[in-house]
């Protein structure tokens, strides 16, 4: 076990830093000579007083772009590069195959506005995608508007905000659990609901009789995921359900980790009537640092007419079809059709995988996190919150309450520890019911080497929080960059978003040193 | 009992490591980790699916369903509406391509993820200068969206429930910005313009008391200019009410920036700026404004911030004011949003630098002549009519065949091999039967000519 790893570290300027004026010479467009004679002419009819005189970008040459930009990637942690256990994120292998579709001609030039006869072979993917993941989720219909998980949050909240609506009802109130991701309630107060929280119980899993005594009819419905953050499947699920369902409130599931029961269970059939998934996570497209995602969301046959466009349809006649949104749809939530080349990955993937071999990433994603699980119970200053014997799902939460007092080092520490080692840190102080959280996602696709490792790794890091708990502090070292000020990113007085404040402030600084 | 991996090509475990693996947890079998899950929903019969199909056959198989699309440059395609045609550099298709960005998350850990950030920063940079705006987020999901967060935030921050449109927005954008604002009570009043092509200032006037925020798009969907962009700011701000512009970006080049024009929100789509079509999706969603604090902590969406280690010894980045984001205000954030479109932007970042601001004065001012050449042959044609000719237009305008509807047309075009535009007939009656069509770098003088040589057999039913 060493700490070998170092991470490149390019004194790296920015683009503003080696900017010459006229040291771009990129082309962008050819001018003819019928063009060119009326070039000026046509410029000069533009009004004086809309001509922008002044604009203030960078040039570089060609080689300084490519190789800027490539530098800066080899500063960049990437399941590429490495393990990646970053819990409720789902940081498994992005097959290459699949970004060769996303490549294809026939499918990145096609103009979203072109006439259905001349996208067939989009649409067709899109109802072939559908019909999967209804099968994967019990659901009948789907609408890939939304472009992430959050997005088909925000659908599913004003799906059951409409739901109410059409029959008359205000309801003001949709209940998270306390576990929830933080975009569940963001996403009901979008859509203009009021949140209650319920607690969870002592087993880590949503209060049965708390949410009875919660449930009425200003509940317009319940947001769950399951298994939870916490990596514990809710096995009342079914209570949870009629509890709901007494009052006509309607049960969304926030599909964004399904890697642990696809093939396994479905939403659709624990009585679920609103699912989103997130095909950046479990259907394995990349995260792009960020993005782009796809939070499609799938609804019972009940709530269909509230889903919003697009809906593809097909009929032997007319072939496949946008479908012309009902009344008392929802509206659109994002001009075209959704994310659609991150669709086209998720179909590629599934096409790779099966039914079975969906399966099978369920399994062995569930089996790798209760296996790292095992290793890291028996190890000091680790506390397993809630019942220890209760198996995980494709994801865990230990807290570190144990060993920062034992020895003052916290959760961050460990994180930034990891990297040192040439690992991910795992998602921290989520969720908030645990103390000193960390929320380890191995992944089906990690290999049991590394697995080992990082186990390994981390016994030997909590030993040194035990013996030298200084040198934890001053981790990371072996990154790009040291231990990030992130307080002095946040002052309002040294706040800097962009090179145009950066420039402004050295001035007004010059300035007021003048004086 | 052992397990071996039969159909999933991505699980790296050989039996033995499997065997190893229950063996630590001890349990004899994968199913024992699914005890807790009630029996009666544990799926019992395999159902209909597709797969599994090898790489190959699986690319076979993809490409036979894509090749049934008619695509660039097997057509000669004209439709825009915030979805531009537009050469991608390779330069931008390397970078992209490059899995570090590619494979990573948000970069929640700044240490690891410099690189991410640092594009992430430089994309807000490039950005502001070409907005002249100080403040841009790392990206939402598109313009629409942008537009549907823009009033929201100008919302919260006026107290009032009125967003006034400037006329001739994209239908879905607008359908979106309702969608959006209206379970706060948010409602939209459209004013149009004057025969000279200026918004409407009397009826704007009139309706600004009591309004959020006037938004309008330059160019508009119909692909003029309006005249008196630079006076609205201050309209607008005498009552008290915010300016919002959306902008196709590389008119930048050219025409003066929000900034410039007092605009207090800028929205966008940065899909033009160097991205492939895409069928509409990926595409980046561009949300900028003032340097104001009230402004900043209204603000939705990631931010990226320039620091120091906290040795003071070198420069990085990280993410900055999360206090207004999801994760941790819960309820109370400025918006739900989480990932975004962040590889878009390093797309947009990497083609920005290429093009340089000579470059993007280049594209703009090309863009700007090929499309007001195209005006003037059109024009010429005795059987096209024009209704906003005169007008500074920029990619797009807007004609109609005298005696044939805009959908014979685009049928008779499309037989010809030409993607000629969008029907625009319904959406605006005033205009007849009404084609927006656009033209970007990619065309040419050739293209327009044979544009109209294919119109002029449609319309003699050649
Ligand atoms: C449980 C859960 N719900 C919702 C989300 C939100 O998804 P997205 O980031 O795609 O908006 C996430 C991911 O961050 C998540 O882990």
């Amino acid at each position: 076990m060493s700490e070998d790893y170092r991470q490149a570290r390019w004194p790296e300027p920015l683009l503003f830093e080696i900017a010459r004026s006229n040291a771009s010479k990129y082309k962008a467009v050819t001018w003819h000579d019928e063009m060119s004679y009326d070039r000026e002419s046509i410029i000069e009819s533009i009004p004086k007083s809309l001509l922008r005189e002044n604009l203030n970008l960078p040039e570089v040459s060609e080689i300084e772009v490519i190789r800027h930009f490539t530098r800066l990637s080899q500063m960049n942690y990437s399941v590429s590069t490495g393990f990646y256990p970053l819990g409720s994120c789902t940081m498994k292998y992005n097959p290459v195959g699949n970004e060769e579709v996303a490549m294809m001609d026939e499918l990145i030039n096609i103009h979203p506005l072109q006439d259905v006869s001349t996208v067939q072979g989009c649409l067709e993917i899109l109802y072939r995608l559908e019909k999967l993941l209804c099968t994967v989720t019990g659901m009948d219909r789907f609408s890939f508007a939304p472009a992430a998980g959050a997005h088909g949050e925000f659908a599913g909240c004003l799906i059951m905000r409409k739901y109410h609506l059409v029959k008359g009802e205000n309801r003001k109130v949709i209940i998270v659990p306390d576990s929830a991701h933080g975009t569940n309630p963001a996403s009901a107060s979008m859509a203009g609901f009021e949140i209650e929280e319920v607690q969870s119980d002592n087993k880590g899993m949503v209060n049965v009789e708390k949410l009875k005594e919660m449930m009425g009819e200003d509940v317009a419905g319940l947001m769950l995921t399951n298994p939870n953050t916490i990596g514990l499947f809710e096995n009342r699920i079914k209570e949870i359900v009629e509890i709901i369902h007494s009052y006509d409130g309607l049960l969304y599931y926030d599909g964004a980790n399904l890697n642990a029961i696809a093939g396994i269970v479905r939403p659709g059939d624990m009585g679920f009537d609103i699912v989103h998934l997130n095909l950046h996570k479990t259907f394995s497209t990349p995260h792009g640092g960020g993005g782009p995602g796809s939070g499609p969301i799938g609804v019972k046959k009940r709530l269909e007419k509230f889903l919003p466009p697009p809906l593809i349809a097909f009929s032997p006649e007319r072939g496949y079809y946008f479908e012309e949104p009902d009344k008392k749809s929802i509206g659109r939530i994002k001009a075209f059709h959704g994310n659609f080349l991150v669709c086209v990955k998720a179909y590629a993937y599934l096409l790779r995988l099966g039914w079975q071999g969906l399966r099978e990433a369920s399994e062995i994603s569930v089996l790798a996190s209760n296996y790292l699980l095992s290793k890291l119970k028996s190890m000091e200053g680790v506390i397993v919150p809630f019942d220890p014997e209760l198996p995980r799902k494709h994801e865990f939460v230990v807290s570190f309450k144990k060993l920062l007092k034992d020895t003052g080092v916290s959760t961050i520490d460990i994180a930034k520890r990891l990297l040192d080692y040439g690992f991910h840190a795992p998602t921290i102080y989520f969720p908030l019911i645990v103390e000193e959280a960390f929320m380890v996602e191995p992944t089906e696709t990690e290999p049991k080497r590394e697995l080992d490792r990082y186990a390994e790794t981390l016994r030997q890091i909590i030993k040194e929080a035990y013996t030298a708990p200084e040198n934890i502090k001053k981790a990371p070292t072996n990154m790009s960059v040291n231990r990030v000020d992130e307080v002095k990113a946040n002052h309002p007085r040294t706040i800097t978003l962009s090179w145009k404040i950066y420039t402004k402030r050295i001035k007004s600084k010059e300035e007021g040193e003048e004086k | 009992m052992s397990k071996s991996i039969k159909h999933n090509p991505f699980i790296p475990h050989t039996d033995e490591e499997i065997a190893e693996m229950m063996r630590s947890i001890g349990i004899n079998s994968i199913d024992e980790l699914f005890n807790d899950i009630p029996k009666e929903f544990i799926i019992k019969k395999e159902p209909d699916f597709e797969g599994p199909f090898s790489e190959k056959e699986m690319l076979e198989r993809i490409s036979n369903i894509a090749v049934k699309n008619l695509y660039y440059p097997r057509v000669q395609l004209h439709i825009g509406q915030g979805i531009y045609l537009r050469y991608v550099p390779a330069a931008v298709k390397e970078i992209l391509r490059r899995s570090e960005y590619l494979t990573s998350y948000t970069p929640y850990q700044p240490e690891a993820s410099q690189g991410m950030l640092t594009a992430l920063f430089e994309y807000q940079s490039l950005m502001a200068e070409l907005l002249g705006l100080e403040i841009v987020n790392s990206s939402m999901y598109d313009w629409s969206t942008a537009l549907g967060e823009a009033g929201r935030m100008a919302i919260r921050l006026s107290g009032r429930k009125k967003i006034i449109i400037g006329k001739y927005v994209f239908k879905e954008r607008l359908e979106v910005l309702n969608t959006y604002i209206e379970p706060m009570g948010g409602f939209i009043k459209e004013i149009g313009y004057t025969t000279e092509g200026e918004l409407n200032v009397e009826e704007l006037e009139r309706n600004l008391h009591d309004s959020a925020a006037l938004y309008v798009e330059y160019p508009n969907a119909v692909g003029f200019i309006m005249k008196n962009l630079d006076e609205l700011a201050e309209i607008v701000h005498r009552k008290g009410a915010y300016l919002i512009t959306g902008v196709e970006p590389t008119v930048l080049g050219l025409i003066k920036s929000p900034g410039e024009i007092g605009a207090d929100i800028a929205v966008g789509e940065g899909q033009s700026l160097g991205l492939p079509l895409s069928f509409g999706g990926p595409s980046l969603g561009i949300f900028a404004c003032k340097d104001d604090p009230k402004m900043l902590r209204n603000m939705p969406g990631r931010l990226i911030g320039m620091t120091e280690d906290v040795n003071g010894t070198s420069r990085c980045f990280a993410m900055v004011l999360q206090t207004r984001e999801q994760h941790i205000k819960r309820e109370k954030a400025t918006s739900n949003i989480c990932t975004n479109q962040a590889l878009m932007a390093v797309g947009v970042a990497t083609y920005l630098a290429l093009l340089g601001r000579s470059g993007l004065r280049e594209l703009a001012e090309y863009i700007f002549t090929l499309t007001n050449k195209a005006i003037e042959k059109f024009h010429k044609l005795d059987f096209v009519k024009i209704p906003f000719y005169g007008l500074p237009h920029y990619q797009e305008f807007v004609y109609s065949v005298k005696e044939m509807t805009a959908d014979k047309v685009l049928k008779g075009l499309l037989e010809k091999g030409i993607i000629g535009g969008l029907n625009i007939a319904s959406d605006y009656p005033e205009l007849g039967e009404a084609i927006v069509t656009c033209f970007t770098e990619v065309h040419s003088l050739a293209s327009v000519n044979n544009y109209i040589s294919a119109l002029k057999a449609v319309v003699r039913h050649e």
